[in-house]
């Protein structure tokens, strides 16, 4: 199928590219998303070999298969590589191919930028990978050692690794920034005639919040580790205590960041939800307006909350106090949305397609993220839990059952939409059962370690924590390996299959649904008109 | 379809201002610098001691200015359990202890500790060391009457030497505080500081 005659006129003299040219110099909106979601799947493998490492020398006490050094490294980079080249360019992947559909804008505000902003990722995810093969080469002494926080002063005494992960969150942060003032520019300047903020789909509303919350505070996250390369290198003491510096603003500075980075990684996934359970549920979304104020509530909160990540670094108590209620006000708004979702299913014609049974998955785990977080956030048992294994379990709750599993339902709901094809149902189903099966398998039992008092980033532990370890590793394993199957549909899905139409589920609404699958290379260039 | 096309001109106007909130982002991490310290200051955030005023303009043993302390009647109806410890930071030759681990004090006594510290190396080093007091809200109340912390030490080859510590746990301090912790940090001066261009400088 030729480009030049899916589209009518416009167009038709732009010269086709094939091949590598194509996609180093495209602008369009489809062919960029498709290459973040590409990136990112393959990141999500990248990430997952280097836990999976972690999870084998954890399978036993004791040192097996690496030095702790090399541990310290997998942990890092596993954690900067899920967040800032698995997760992050997901949803951004996302916001491209669907906001302009959705909102009926033929394309992104700044479609150079977009390709930039995409381009900048791969340089960043080998400048953060780069210092492992190095290392083997005898060059350094590997990746980034002091785990994803960069806590100084570990971090301005740390190898050659250190500056490799500054550089690439320098240019992972302008990439997401430039990112971000794409979509925004896109969402308050190219809707279709009619449709108001209060139509906008709540998939760009989550992700409108997540733009401002990138904005205001990945530049933040840059000056922290500027002041850390400076310190590093050019001989200032921002953290350093000998010189009048102080390490605990680090963590301010880092947490300020990091925190709404949370929110920053969810917010898509939680714009997204509603559409699947409305589809499915055959109902109208359940309390639009409270979902925004609901977003917008969660992202003003997200910014005054930080220092919950470091309770036991030594606070004044009315400090903490601030801290731990402000950290529990966010979950009121978070359970407006739970309730939201759930009264959208309420008494629906509900069916159960790969997307739904992600979309339930999500909202039935991430809601133990939100209670074990309650629990975190909690002052006094903070003390016990801190820098222990339920952490661990907890985060993962959070941003593999909240983000991934999110990121899933979405792909599973609009691959046909993309490729054109269905998708097979069978292997969706069993690449969900075994994915919840296998992630209650690897974290549960973390939460178990962490209450007996196993501490997180530790290569080897007491022999009182062996079964659970071992428990724990082998679901790890079942885990990584079913997200081949995850990949494999995803392979067919694109060379071929079942033919989709238009309006992929019988009761999905939207304006992207009104499109072929998949959409013309050229969509919307008459913006639709809402009425 | 040609005006569908043609860029609504607020464009550039937005992607302006969202830059600016960009580069108003990136200042207030450099911002934070300046207003965290203040804020230490103020509020005995990170055990930050009181008193240090005195020390930085070298009134030597200080401190008890009449017009800021006022009498310290010795409370007895109370005693607080106060442990000392202390650490060299990597790049110094020394090591240190408290020859008192801890001390029972009624506020408002006078008390006086000692730590020795040695040098290791066979070379003259001059350190300095840093305090810090948890929790936090006792460093205020926390006053250092003579302090080896208060200016640089300097030791010989070899030598070793019992440091003095005078300090006075005030009577405003909270009742809810039974147990107060006071660390120092040495710090090697001349160069031996941590960078990774400085780090094989012997």
């Amino acid at each position: 199928m030729s480009i030049a005659t899916t589209h009518p006129g416009g167009h038709a003299a732009e010269p086709y590219q094939g091949g590598l040219r194509r996609w180093l110099t495209t602008t369009n909106h489809k062919d960029i998303g498709t290459m973040y979601m590409m990136f990112s799947l393959i990141m999500f493998f990248v990430g997952g070999l280097m836990i999976l490492a972690v999870r084998a020398e954890l399978f036993q006490p004791g040192l097996q298969l690496m030095k702790p050094e090399f541990f310290n490294q997998l942990i890092g980079i596993h954690a900067l590589v899920m967040i800032f080249a698995a997760l992050m360019p997901a949803a951004t992947g996302f916001a491209n191919w669907m906001i302009p559909l959705m909102i009926g804008a033929p394309d992104m505000a700044l479609p150079r930028l977009n390709n930039w902003g995409f381009w900048l990722l791969p340089p960043a995810a080998i400048l953060l990978t780069l210092p492992f093969t190095l290392a083997l080469f005898g060059i350094g002494d590997g990746a980034l050692a002091t785990g994803w926080t960069f806590y100084a002063p570990l971090s301005v005494q740390g190898g050659m690794g250190v500056d490799f992960a500054i550089l690439a969150v320098h240019i992972l942060g302008i990439s997401s920034i430039m990112g971000s003032i794409n979509i925004i520019v896109t969402i308050f300047n190219m809707r279709a005639p009619g449709m108001t903020m209060m139509k906008l789909p709540l998939f760009a509303w989550g992700w409108l919040i997540t733009a401002f919350l990138l904005i205001a505070t990945l530049p933040v996250l840059a000056g922290a580790v500027t002041m850390l390369l400076t310190d590093r290198h050019f001989g200032t003491h921002f953290f350093d205590a000998a010189g009048g510096g102080d390490p605990i603003l680090f963590q301010h500075l880092f947490w300020f960041f990091g925190h709404p980075e949370v929110y920053i990684l969810l917010l898509p996934v939680w714009g997204l939800m509603p559409h699947v359970l409305a589809t499915f549920s055959r109902k109208p979304t359940y309390g639009y307006k409270a979902q925004v104020y609901s977003f917008i509530a969660i992202g003003l909160l997200s910014v005054v909350v930080w220092a919950h990540h470091f309770f036991t670094a030594g606070m004044p108590v009315p400090a903490l106090i601030y801290f731990m209620f402000s950290t529990m006000a966010i979950s009121l708004p978070l359970a407006v949305l739970f309730f939201c979702w759930i009264a959208t299913m309420w008494k629906g014609a509900m069916s159960f397609e790969t997307p739904m049974l992600f979309a339930i998955g999500f909202i039935v785990l991430f809601g133990i993220a939100g209670l074990t977080g309650l629990i975190l956030a909690d002052v006094a048992a903070d003390a016990q839990y801190h820098h222990s294994y339920f952490v661990v379990a907890h985060f993962h709750y959070a941003l593999f059952a909240g983000g991934i599993m999110g990121v899933m339902t979405g792909v599973y709901y609009w691959l046909p939409k993309w490729t054109g094809h269905m998708y097979c149902e069978k292997l969706g189903k069993l690449h969900f059962w075994l994915t919840v099966f296998s992630f209650n398998l690897t974290f549960i039992p973390q939460f178990f370690l962490g209450l007996a008092g196993m501490p997180r980033r530790i290569p080897d532990y007491a022999l009182q924590f062996a079964e659970f370890n071992a428990i724990s590793t082998v679901g790890a394993f079942i885990l990584g390996l079913s997200q081949l199957i995850f990949a494999w549909n995803i392979w067919i899905t694109v060379r071929g299959g079942k033919k989709a139409e238009g309006r992929v589920w019988e009761s999905a609404e939207g304006l992207e649904w009104e499109l072929s699958s998949p959409p013309p290379h050229h969509s919307w260039e008459t913006q639709p008109v809402i009425k | 379809m040609e005006q569908a096309r043609t860029a609504p001109p607020s464009h550039n106007r937005l992607i302006g201002r969202l830059l600016l909130l960009v580069a108003g982002a990136f200042v207030f991490a450099f911002a934070m610098v300046p207003l965290y310290d203040v804020l230490c200051q103020v509020t005995g955030f990170n055990g930050k001691t009181g008193g240090q005023e005195t020390i930085r303009d070298n009134f030597g043993f200080g401190g008890l200015k009449t017009a800021t302390a006022p009498e310290p009647a010795v409370d007895l109806t109370r005693s607080v359990r106060v442990e000392f410890t202390g650490t060299v930071m990597p790049g110094l030759p020394w090591d240190m202890r408290p020859l008192t681990l801890s001390l029972d004090v009624h506020p408002g006594e006078l008390q006086q500790v000692t730590y020795l510290v040695r040098n290791t190396s066979n070379r003259s080093i001059t350190g300095q060391a840093v305090p810090s007091v948890t929790p936090g809200q006792a460093a205020q109340h926390f006053e250092k009457i003579e302090c080896f912390c208060f200016e640089q030490q300097t030791l010989g080859p070899g030598e070793a030497r019992e440091m003095p510590l005078a300090f006075i746990v005030k009577p405003a301090v909270d009742r809810s505080i039974s147990h107060i912790t006071l660390s120092y940090a040495f710090f090697g001066l001349e160069g031996q500081r941590q960078t990774l261009t400085s780090r094989e400088v012997p």
